[in-house]
């Protein structure tokens, strides 16, 4: 296990009173929302960040608004840190614990509260799932448009914290534009509801600013989202390449050509191999690169656009080009990009990037990628969002190999760094957490960081709400 | 007026006005300046000497320019590459009348650092959804980056959407980054005429549960259905939908959302350049550009809390009222009054909102509070994070909401 990302160290003046504690959260919270056995504790030591494991000092498993204003008011008083979490699938150790810390789990408020079809809103409990949104709205036409790939488990509330994204913000955007409000409840136990089914904000954008910032603002008990009525058709494409340069340029010729697909996914010839290996969905393995192209509308909007893409495709010598028939066959091209995590698993640990760099520079840092793992001896597979530049290289690793594991944590280093020198940022999606902390500094100057750290502290002076996460430890104010 | 040349200039004017006690009134080209409350005397602080495009590839649909370049510059150079900005954000010197005093041109930045939004937000989202970086220099003289130049970045705190639309009274804009979209090759708007307010409201929302991708969808009842495109609209209140995208694909939605809306009033339809013209004047208000000072809101509640509230205050005021976005948003001009707390204390009673007034005479503006007051745990919030951007409160002191 890879121990190089640090912690703060935990308070003494927190963990000597540990019993005291668990005694008055006992207080403020019923008996089967409180968790601090060992055993209970052991699930909530990780998320899918899972190379760092810290046990907490306790876990709160509020039902109400109430209660978690109950146990941030008291955590305020007694100096007490406090991770928020959702369903714990963070990717970049966002719900992390730390031993001095009270984990506030929101995975017992998992009421929709309203679905208001003629604002095209929802409002939901924050332990609400993605996918359960769209799966409630959409026998009346309606669905969420943002989909993380965790989206059968992870939570609204954590999809908030991170400004998750997914396979199809290309065209509706990631959780910050399809969010209306929120109610929050800051650190001294106070209630605010920021926006609502109207849009825009009264004074500053104050719910822009809460969502992405990663549980350090605030807890958010419930959401208020926009329902977007379901496309009449859904159509992906696959499309064959000798090479990743051509893909790439073709991606940015249908983009140039003014046309916005839902998603275009891009693998590497690893990536297809891998993913083929798994699901069997018929990828070519004759080729470098392939892209999956959805388009929605209705059959005539999909086929004129289809027409355009293949065309495209066709002036970057395109090998294969599969349209589906039928949805067994949609499902069937879908199913293989979506295991890839899961597929690569398999073969190998594997820690997965999550740089965003300007569509122009995708074949350029593809390739730099690929040398740069390959210069500490490892293997990488790429499959990501091509359409928005968010990349998703997985280095291939043993984590029983220490030496391997350390090799593999520099790589991705390399590689994030390489995102900002081509004019990208470190995470397009999965958030800063723990994991890239401490590259921080790459993206930003030092008076940036300390604008946002003192932005941070307007709502939580102390420092107690996930305070390991997202700013480097060390030159905080 | 001051107008710094460099980024290091503007840097230096903050520095200065912090060392000497002195406050600045952001502003780019001063076209919106009559919004918000009265500043306190500050001296006016333009970003109108940084100007220029700074960046554009088409193909990466991103644009960097200086806060200061003039909004038609920007627009031309996109038209040229039949791309758009998607927010279609308006241009208030119709409404605001001669107010422009020194009379400019509107900048991009002081359209991010207002969050000016037209027709197509309600679907498209707001300036600030495609705002992806700024540059600004905060009340301390510092020069601060934050967001970057790509589409998906959560890379620490988003101030990208903190610095959008706070009137510069967080920071002064020197540098903004934003996504762009391509030109949809075709438009067409299907006209519902002769629908209540209420009805327009249903009508409206059965257009949007449908997935036909309407991308406006406005009310436009009878005192100012001959204000748009020269009166050339049917007789008749008029509830327009705008359909966008590939030719062949909006004729065929074009059919599909008319089968529908024939349950609800005569449907007609308006193709090309009536339809891009009624949209901009839709998203420039015309009916209330009208020479006056009378009171002028900008409401944004639930779109079906929209008419309920125009038909609540039509009892108890003299009011003049049109809707875009599906209802949701309402211009509202005042006969008399502006008419504030009873305007307000109906929004709080349909479910919450705001009220903006945009238009006012300044013996008006100067008793009104301009935005919609706060709930005071967030305007104690806010307070405090303008405090950390602004510590000794040099940028348009009482503009928005450090009254």
């Amino acid at each position: 296990m890879s121990q190089a990302i640090e912690f703060l160290v935990p308070r003494e003046s927190v963990l000597s009173r540990r019993a005291a504690i668990i005694a008055d959260l006992a207080d403020l919270l019923p008996p089967e929302c409180l968790v601090h056995e060992p055993r209970g504790l052991a699930p909530f030591e990780t998320d899918a960040f899972i190379s760092y494991r810290r046990v907490p000092l306790a876990v709160a498993l509020p039902r109400t608004t109430t209660q978690v204003a109950a146990v941030l008011k008291y955590c305020n008083r007694y100096d007490i840190p406090v991770v928020p979490r959702g369903a714990g699938t963070s990717l970049s150790g966002g719900a992390i614990p730390q031993e001095d810390a009270v984990v506030l789990c929101l995975s017992k408020m998992t009421r929709i509260l309203e679905v208001d079809y003629a604002n095209r809103a929802a409002t939901l409990q924050a332990g609400v799932t993605n996918l359960s949104i769209s799966e409630a709205v959409g026998i009346d036409g309606f669905f969420y448009a943002p989909d993380p790939s965790s989206q059968l488990a992870c939570t609204i509330g954590g999809n908030i914290g991170m400004n998750s994204g997914g396979a199809h913000c290309l065209k509706y955007g990631v959780t910050t534009n399809n969010l209306l409000g929120v109610k929050l409840v800051l650190i001294d136990g106070t209630v605010i509801d920021l926006g609502g089914k109207h849009l825009d904000a009264a004074g500053y954008d104050l719910l822009g600013l809460v969502c992405g910032s990663e549980g350090q603002l605030g807890v958010v008990t419930e959401a208020t989202v926009r329902l977007i009525a379901k496309p009449e058709g859904v159509r992906p494409v696959l499309f064959g390449f000798e090479t990743c340069e051509e893909a790439g340029a073709c991606v940015t010729d249908i983009i140039a050509a003014g046309i916005i697909p839902v998603a275009i996914e891009f693998m590497d010839k690893a990536a297809i191999e891998i993913c083929e290996a798994f699901a069997k969905a018929g990828y070519p393995l004759d080729v470098g690169a392939l892209l999956i192209v959805e388009v929605e509308g209705s059959e005539a909007e999909m086929d004129a656009m289809l027409a355009s893409i293949v065309e495209i495709a066709g002036r970057h010598g395109v090998k294969t080009v599969r349209q589906c028939q039928s949805a067994t066959e949609a499902a069937l091209i879908w199913k293989g990009r979506k295991s890839a995590f899961g597929a690569t698993g398999r073969i190998a640990d594997y820690i997965c990037m999550d740089g965003t760099v300007p569509l122009g520079k995708l074949s350029y840092v593809l390739n730099r990628t690929s040398e740069i793992v390959e210069s500490f001896g490892l293997r990488v597979a790429n499959v990501f969002h091509a359409g928005d530049g968010n990349m998703h290289p997985l280095i291939l690793f043993n984590a029983n190999d220490p030496i391997e594991a350390a090799n593999a944590e520099a790589a991705g280093n390399e590689i994030l760094k390489l995102c900002v020198e081509a004019g990208g940022c470190l995470t397009g999606e999965h958030g800063v957490g723990i994991e890239k902390r401490d590259l921080m500094r790459y993206q930003y100057s030092q008076a940036d960081l300390a604008q946002q750290m003192e932005v941070r502290a307007a709502f939580d002076e102390k420092w107690l709400l996930n305070p390991s996460k997202v700013f480097p430890l060390d030159g905080r104010a | 007026m001051l107008i710094p040349t460099s980024e290091t200039d503007a840097a230096y004017i903050v520095r200065d006005a912090l060392s000497q006690g002195k406050r600045l009134a952001a502003c780019g080209g001063g076209t919106r300046a009559g919004f918000g409350n009265g500043v306190e005397a500050a001296e006016l602080f333009s970003s109108r000497g940084l100007s220029g495009i700074v960046d554009y590839d088409p193909a990466e649909m991103v644009m960097t320019a200086r806060a200061g370049t003039p909004l038609a510059e920007i627009e031309a150079a996109l038209a040229q590459n039949r791309q758009m900005l998607a927010f279609e954000p308006m241009d208030h010197r119709g409404i605001m009348g001669v107010r422009a005093v020194p009379a400019g041109e509107p900048t991009i930045g002081g359209v991010f650092a207002a969050n000016v939004s037209g027709p197509r937000r309600f679907v498209a989202g707001a300036a600030r959804d495609s705002l992806l970086g700024v540059r600004f220099v905060n009340g301390r003289g510092e020069v601060i980056k934050a967001g970057g130049r790509v589409m998906k970045n959560v890379t620490g705190l988003d101030l990208v959407k903190l610095l959008a639309g706070s009137f510069g009274t967080l920071g002064f804009l020197t540098e903004v980054t934003f996504k762009v979209l391509p030109v949809p090759q075709a438009v067409e708007t299907l006209v519902i005429s002769g629908l209540s307010d209420e009805a327009a409201a249903k009508a409206m929302a059965t257009a949007l549960s449908l997935p036909v991708e309407v991308s406006g969808a406005a009310h436009l009842p009878y005192t100012v259905r001959h204000c748009f495109i020269d009166g050339r609209l049917p007789e008749g209140e008029a509830t327009v939908l705008r359909l966008e995208g590939l030719a062949p694909s909006v004729e065929v939605r074009a059919g599909k959302l008319a089968a529908v809306m024939e349950a609800f009033g005569p449907v007609s339809r308006l193709a090309g350049e009536d339809s891009r013209i009624l949209w901009q004047e839709i998203r420039d208000v015309v009916p209330y550009a009208d020479g006056t000072q009378k009171p002028l809101w900008r409401v944004s509640v639930a779109p079906s809390a929209g008419h309920q509230l125009v038909a609540a205050l039509r009892l108890e005021a003299g009011i003049d009222a049109f809707y875009d976005w599906q209802g949701g948003l309402i211009w509202m001009r005042m006969e008399a009054e502006p008419e504030a707390e009873l305007l307000r204390r109906y929004i709080r009673a349909l479910g919450g909102g705001h009220a903006t007034l945009v238009r006012a005479s300044d013996p008006v503006r100067a008793q009104t509070a301009a935005f919609e007051p706060q709930p005071d745990a967030v305007a104690l919030l806010s307070a405090r994070v303008k405090q950390k951007l602004d510590p000794a409160g040099i940028f348009s002191p009482g503009r928005m909401v450090d009254r």
